[in-house]
């Protein structure tokens, strides 16, 4: 960057293709391994480039789901739903409660603050139990609600937005009240457009944390139509020792992973953004 | 300068009015220690002072961004005190202009007429009238990070202008401008207004802005407005010293003087004074003022000083010199010969003493 | 009123995470789980992997954004194909990882056999950690990578150009000027890694080695999870439970005080 010497650049270029080769190798691999039969993934050495049937792995996976469990598809629309309701719940109360705190200035609200920090905080990993008996009481095992609501009840977006917000002038708030603009209408009309990065950061977040979920449905589902994607390769990964049906598994993972990755991708700018700036 | 631009109808003289105004913020600090002011309509006003003397306070109470703690704030002979801003008529221009980031030019404009529910139409006739006087047009689309600096001041007065409000209130609104805008926008504010006639409040801290663009000044220390006035009133004859040596570039020099007893002379180091009318003080210790540019040299002057340095600047030269251990500048025409060390004999125009009781600061 | 609504009912949650181990046998259950070896030896092995995933993830990812902040072009490539890992759930990242290393058809474990080196984590304590370790770090690396790259562009060019003017090499450019002002990107890194490791590494562990063998890649919050729903000793989980709960909690105000004072400069 400062000298132009193209030895050194030419080194960094090489390291990071070294380092994006050792990265992206289990996932080349994952392609691989969905590309070929069960047969030739029991045979060492295994297959380094692409084979056969890809499509016909996918077909099966998909459409018909492996050995009588429910087809991938039901699967991927259930992770997706799970995944989409996760991201703009969390998202919707996480701006309304940060507006709240950042905004008004009712009485108690350092209280409420921590209150919201104290109990929201938590991962459901670690609260995973009362959270379990509290579901299970209100007959929400098996449904989509069970499912999110708990992943949604958490402090972490809250906690973006109201940074979020802090970083805003108040100069445009005051500006938007000799504008004549209520607390609703600046809500909207500037507070949100404004933190949109910091929002579709979130999004991208919250879609990843949801769509990767896998202990809590592990837990409140037992239903197989409300199977999430995460959770059947656990399932085959435990079916492992009888009947090692990588060529599944694989496409299965890869299916998993590529909507997910897609939302990443494709949300790249607005992702890096809002996190780096938001966060530090 | 001052009778000029005040136009407007005069049904309704005093325009802006603050009667006993005081601001105690919520941790306890007076901001604005009681302020009584007047404002005739069409009139432009400048608040003046020092950083942190309470300037910006006073302007957003007028606002209505600021409780007012006590004391009563009249716009066109409404009471506004319980007012919102909206309801205020007024419009505000800030310091870092709050431009809406994620609005193009024209919707940052018609943001507060659509929210009075203004027609469309007439949004877009009103957003085009001020884009054209201010020169915006061809950036009605662009969005405030694609502006440069003068742009976006100059949107964000289109942004006041366009609501046609009963009042303008700045907030420094130049001071994020370098050097030449700043002189530019100036002028354009100036101008602006005057063709509006709409009355206006305006706040900085730069006392050659308040000088140039003020019909009347006031001037605020530590929240109390130390005095009222058009800028020469406020030069020619400024009430306290710190008035006196706040208007004005180079500040006024000032001199720890003694009164003789009878009143007639004026004595500090070597030199005495002799005055043209009698002087009468409670104590004989005055401050004696003088504008650097009241001076002349003569080799039969009063007063000989040491020169320290030059500064030439082609027109006029301003001379930082000493006497005895009171620093004193001067302000001649043309290039003077003069450099370190060097004696001047000097003079000063008798008609421009200015006289201040030491220790209460107040004019004498 | 949904936000409130949502606190309440959230606290209600929590209310129950003390109410349902009732308050009686609260605290023996504290007590036995200090006194309980499994517990301390569980608690180590949870740091010693916390320490190792932070290291390994910080390091490959701290080399990497250096390097592609130096090159002039193709940094926003690098930065998309690097992005991967981040999108990719724990439990199928650990099931990716299993497939490379799998003692008999494994690609990098029948490599590393056909060297000499025996490879079977099913059976293989160390073997098995290792796995874990590095399946949790590459997951990590995306995140690292884009925070360190993000710092190391914040930098004012004109501090490298005149460290470079200085005639410092690009290696000690590096390491004088770049490294020392990403300090802070670096330590909000350690404490996210950490609490990564510590609470989003579950799927992995359970999907590559279910803790085992013997206990070798039991962490904390696996920990609770085989207690409360496997071994069904209710209040023992929920007093781990408890103790993660500190813990998050002290983690997350060190990391919100860290961004509370970025934001103030
Ligand atoms: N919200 C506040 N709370 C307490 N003190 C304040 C607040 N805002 C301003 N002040 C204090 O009031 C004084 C005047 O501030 P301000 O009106 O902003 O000054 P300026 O003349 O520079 O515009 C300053 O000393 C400032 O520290
Ligand atoms: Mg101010």
């Amino acid at each position: 960057m400062i000298e132009n010497r193209p030895v050194s650049t030419a080194i960094s270029h090489f390291v990071l293709l070294a380092g994006v080769a050792i990265v992206l190798f289990p996932i080349w691999i994952t392609i691989v391994a969905a590309s070929h039969d069960v047969a030739r993934l029991l045979e060492v050495p295994l297959p380094l480039g692409l084979g056969d049937q890809f499509f016909e792995n996918l077909k099966q996976v998909v459409g018909k789901g492996v050995e009588g469990s429910t087809p991938i598809g039901i699967m991927l629309f259930n992770s997706l739903v799970m995944a989409l309701m996760i991201a703009f719940g969390k998202i919707s109360i996480s701006l309304l409660s940060a507006y709240a705190i950042v905004y008004f200035d009712f009485r108690f609200r350092m209280l409420f603050f921590w209150m919201i920090f104290i109990t929201l905080m938590l991962p459901v990993e670690v609260r995973i139990l009362p959270t379990y008996e509290v579901v299970a009481k209100l007959g929400m095992l098996d449904t989509y609600w069970g499912l999110t609501i708990p992943l949604i009840a958490s402090a972490t977006a809250t906690f973006m937005f109201r940074q979020t917000f802090l970083s805003v002038p108040d100069e445009l708030l005051e500006a938007a009240r000799i504008d004549g603009a209520g607390p609703m209408q600046f809500f909207w009309d500037i507070l949100l457009p404004v933190s949109r990065t910091s929002i579709a950061a979130m999004f991208v977040i919250l879609f990843i944390y949801g769509w990767n979920q896998y202990l809590w449905p592990l837990l409140v589902t037992t239903d197989k139509n409300m199977m999430t994607i995460v959770m059947s390769i656990k399932n085959m990964m435990e079916a492992l020792e009888e009947t090692p049906k990588w060529h599944h598994i694989m496409m299965t993972a890869l299916l998993a992973m590529i909507p997910p990755v897609l939302v990443v991708i494709g949300m790249q700018k607005l992702f890096v953004k809002g996190l780096t700036e938001t966060e530090k | 300068m001052s009778d000029s631009s005040t136009k407007g109808s005069s049904q309704n003289p005093s325009h802006i009015r603050l009667k006993g105004v005081e601001k105690i913020y919520p941790n306890g600090y007076k901001a604005i220690h009681g302020i009584d002011m007047e404002i005739e309509e069409g009139e432009f006003v400048v608040l003046v002072g020092p950083s942190g003397c309470g300037k910006s306070t006073l302007l957003r109470m007028v606002a209505g961004l600021e409780d007012i703690t006590h004391g009563e704030v009249y716009i066109a002979g409404r009471k506004v005190n319980d007012l919102e801003p909206s309801q205020r008529d007024i419009a505000m221009v800030f310091q870092n202009y709050a431009l809406y980031p994620h609005m193009t030019v024209y919707k940052n404009m018609a943001y507060g007429l659509k929210n009075l529910g203004t027609p469309k139409d007439e949004i877009d006739k009103r957003v085009n009238e001020v884009a054209k006087l201010l020169e915006l047009e061809e950036l009605l689309n662009r969005r405030p990070k694609q502006l440069s600096g003068g742009q976006r001041q100059r949107v964000a007065m289109g942004r006041a202008i366009v609501r046609k409000p009963t009042a303008f209130l700045f907030d420094e609104p130049l001071s994020n401008l370098d050097a030449k805008l700043r002189v530019q926008m100036r002028l354009v504010i100036k101008n602006l207004q005057a063709r509006l006639g709409t009355t206006t409040l305006y706040v900085t801290h730069d006392q050659v802005e308040a000088m140039t663009m003020a019909d009347r000044l006031i001037v605020l220390k530590d929240g109390i407005a130390e005095q009222i006035g058009t800028p020469m009133e406020l030069y020619d004859r400024p009430e306290t010293q710190f008035v006196a040596g706040f208007i004005g570039s180079p500040a006024m020099n000032f001199i720890e003087a003694d009164l003789s007893d009878d009143g007639n002379t004026l004595q500090f180091g070597d030199t005495k004074l002799p005055l043209k009318e009698k002087l009468s003080n409670q104590t004989s210790k005055i401050t004696f003022g003088f504008r650097p540019e009241h001076v002349t040299l003569s080799d039969s002057g009063a007063m000989s000083l040491q020169v320290n340095l030059v500064e030439h600047l082609g027109a006029e030269s301003i001379i930082h010199a000493k006497l005895g251990d009171s620093p004193i500048t001067l302000r001649l025409n043309g290039h003077i010969d003069a450099k370190n060390g060097d004696t001047l004999k000097v003079d000063i125009d008798a008609d421009r003493y200015h006289f201040f009781d030491k220790n209460a600061g107040i004019r004498i | 009123m949904w936000p409130a609504s949502q606190a309440v009912y959230q606290s209600l949650l929590v209310e129950d995470a003390f109410g349902m181990s009732s308050q009686f046998v609260w605290l023996d259950n504290f007590i036995e789980l200090f006194e309980d070896d499994h517990y301390i030896k569980t608690f180590g092995r949870t740091l010693f992997f916390s320490a190792m995933v932070a290291m390994l993830s910080l390091s490959v990812s701290l080399v990497l954004a250096a390097m592609a902040d130096r090159v002039i072009r193709g940094t926003g490539i690098y930065r998309t194909l690097l992005i991967w890992p981040y999108a990719v759930a724990p439990v199928v990242a650990g099931a990716l990882w299993v497939f490379l290393f799998y003692p008999t058809t494994g690609i990098i474990s029948t490599f590393l056999t056909s060297m000499g080196y025996e490879w079977n984590h099913q059976l293989k304590g160390n073997q098995a950690m290792a796995l874990v370790v590095i399946a949790a770090a590459w997951k990590q690396i995306s995140y690292n990578f884009l925070f360190f790259l993000a710092g190391m562009q914040a930098i004012p060019k004109s501090l490298i150009e005149a460290a470079a003017i200085d005639a410092a090499s690009p290696a000690k450019r590096f390491w004088t000027i770049i490294f020392p002002l990403i300090t802070p990107t670096t330590f909000f890194l350690l404490v996210v890694n950490i609490v990564y490791a510590f609470f989003e590494t579950f799927g992995i562990i359970h999907v590559v080695t279910k803790g085992g063998p013997a206990n070798a890649t039991e962490i904390l919050v696996f920990k609770v999870y085989n207690d409360g729903f496997v071994g069904l000793d209710l209040g023992g989980s929920a007093a781990q439970s408890v103790i993660l709960m500190v813990l998050v909690i002290g983690m997350t105000i060190f990391q919100f005080k860290y961004i509370e004072r970025k934001v103030e400069y």
